[in-house]
């Protein structure tokens, strides 16, 4: 809607406005296209891993198998090499944030959707929180409310006189630093993938509108925006690595008794 | 659209309420619905092929070792029915050799036997032989005598002399 109101003006390069999008139903803000996407991500992976779990089998079909392998990935080796012996508690956690992450990031790419959800900085947010909670929760479980701030703040085996400047470098990283790069680095990556690929996309569509010598360069910005593409697929499949990796760290990090 | 008035500055780390609550929901529908209906299943499935897997090796491993025990006791068997055998062997071969020994013996045995009775009745027949020889011929020569002198020596006991003369003669001229 907005490509078509750019129209006739000459091409206006996209923005932070591409990404917000009107509400489908009237005024309603529960009805925006994010909104759907990571309803319909929660209906995908459900309906995807129930019916590839169902059976159970010891010999799997096709459907268990791929479902045992991106499971198995994130339990093997996000949860038990990060974390440890202690690892099976956090595997449905880890597991829902790898799946939640990863579709609604390849929802970028995926044609008629074409939006990932998480440049959408809400998204990333609230799981950056909730990892936030969960990793803290863990610590304070694990070695008690008081011994757990302590040994954020004065970690063992430092001079004493280096405290004054660790201390508050401790606790911005565990109460500041960690949700916040957490949670901008999906969003920046998504946003910024997203925004890539309609310059050149929009870009070439844009050339094609104009004189002949222009059309003939808008394969090339086509060409350009279907690499992107690819590119774009590693991206999302790499941050919603990341994110996980990083949530099973700090898990980790919080469940040692010392770091 | 409405959003997007002109001029209007949009700050792409602001949050979004309604995106928030959404995102909080969508998040723990999946994760309860994750964690109630497709960890568990996904761990049964790992813990029954991880017990398949052990349980084929301890069979194997087990029917490995039967096959061991058993070779071990066909050879030890093997072995014994060896032993026996030369021994059966051994045994046959004494009581062979024993009773060849014992056959040789008897043999002799009788083949001295026949020699003696052998040589007696040869003994026997000889001495048979010159009493009837020595009868014949003393007749025989008492004949031819008549026959060349005639009826001169028909006088008994002249006769008689004549022989036992002749017969004297004729033992000291064989001694």
């Amino acid at each position: 809607m907005i490509r078509l109101a750019t129209e006739g003006e000459g091409f206006k390069p996209p923005s932070a406005k591409d990404f917000v999008l009107p509400p489908i139903f009237g005024d309603n803000a529960f009805t925006t296209k994010p909104i759907f996407l990571v309803f319909l991500s929660v209906i995908l992976i459900s309906t995807f891993f129930i019916l590839a779990a169902r059976k159970a089998a010891v010999v799997p079909s096709k459907l268990q198998y791929a479902g045992e392998s991106v499971y198995g990935f994130v339990r093997d080796n996000l949860a038990k090499d990060v974390i440890g012996h202690e690892f099976m508690r956090f595997v449905p956690y880890l597991f829902t944030l790898f799946t939640f992450i990863l579709v609604n990031n390849i929802f970028g790419i995926v044609p008629m959707l074409q939006f990932p959800t998480m440049s959408r900085v809400s998204f990333p947010y609230v799981l950056a929180i909730i990892t936030f909670f969960v990793f803290h929760y863990v610590g304070v479980r694990k070695q008690g409310a008081f011994k757990y701030i302590k040994e954020i703040m004065f970690m063992p085996g430092v001079p004493k006189a280096a405290y004054i400047l660790i201390t508050p470098l401790e606790l911005l990283t565990f109460f500041l630093v960690r949700p916040l790069t957490l949670s901008l680095r999906l969003f920046a990556n998504m946003f910024a993938g997203h925004l890539l690929l309609l310059v050149f996309i929009l870009g070439g569509e844009h050339l094609l509108q104009g004189v002949i010598g222009l059309k003939l360069i808008s394969p090339f910005a086509f060409f350009i925006g279907i690499v992107l593409t690819f590119f774009e697929f590693m991206v999302q499949c790499l941050q919603a690595y990341i994110f996980t990796l990083l949530s099973a760290l700090y898990i980790a990090g919080a469940l040692a008794d010392e770091h | 659209m409405i959003t997007l008035a002109a001029g209007e500055e949009i700050n792409p780390l602001v949050p979004h309420t309604a995106e928030i609550i959404v995102g909080f929901i969508a998040f723990t529908l999946l994760f309860l619905v994750l964690r109630s209906k497709v960890v568990p299943m996904f761990e049964r499935a790992f813990a029954a092929r991880t017990e398949a897997i052990q349980g084929g090796i301890e069979k194997a491993e087990r029917a490995q070792r039967e096959a061991q025990a058993a070779l071990t006791e066909y050879q030890s068997q093997l072995n014994s029915a060896r032993g026996e055998a030369q021994a059966i062997r051994e045994s046959a071969r004494v009581e062979g050799a024993a009773l060849l020994e014992q056959m040789r013996a008897k043999a002799q045995e009788e083949a001295a036997r026949i020699t003696a009775a052998a040589s007696a009745a040869i003994e026997a027949e000889r001495t048979a032989a010159v009493v009837s020889l020595r009868n014949e011929v003393g007749s025989l020569a008492i004949e031819l005598a008549n026959r060349i002198v005639g009826e001169s020596l028909d006088d008994q006991a002249r006769q008689s002399r004549i022989v036992d003369r002749f017969l004297d003669e004729l033992e000291s001229q064989k001694k």
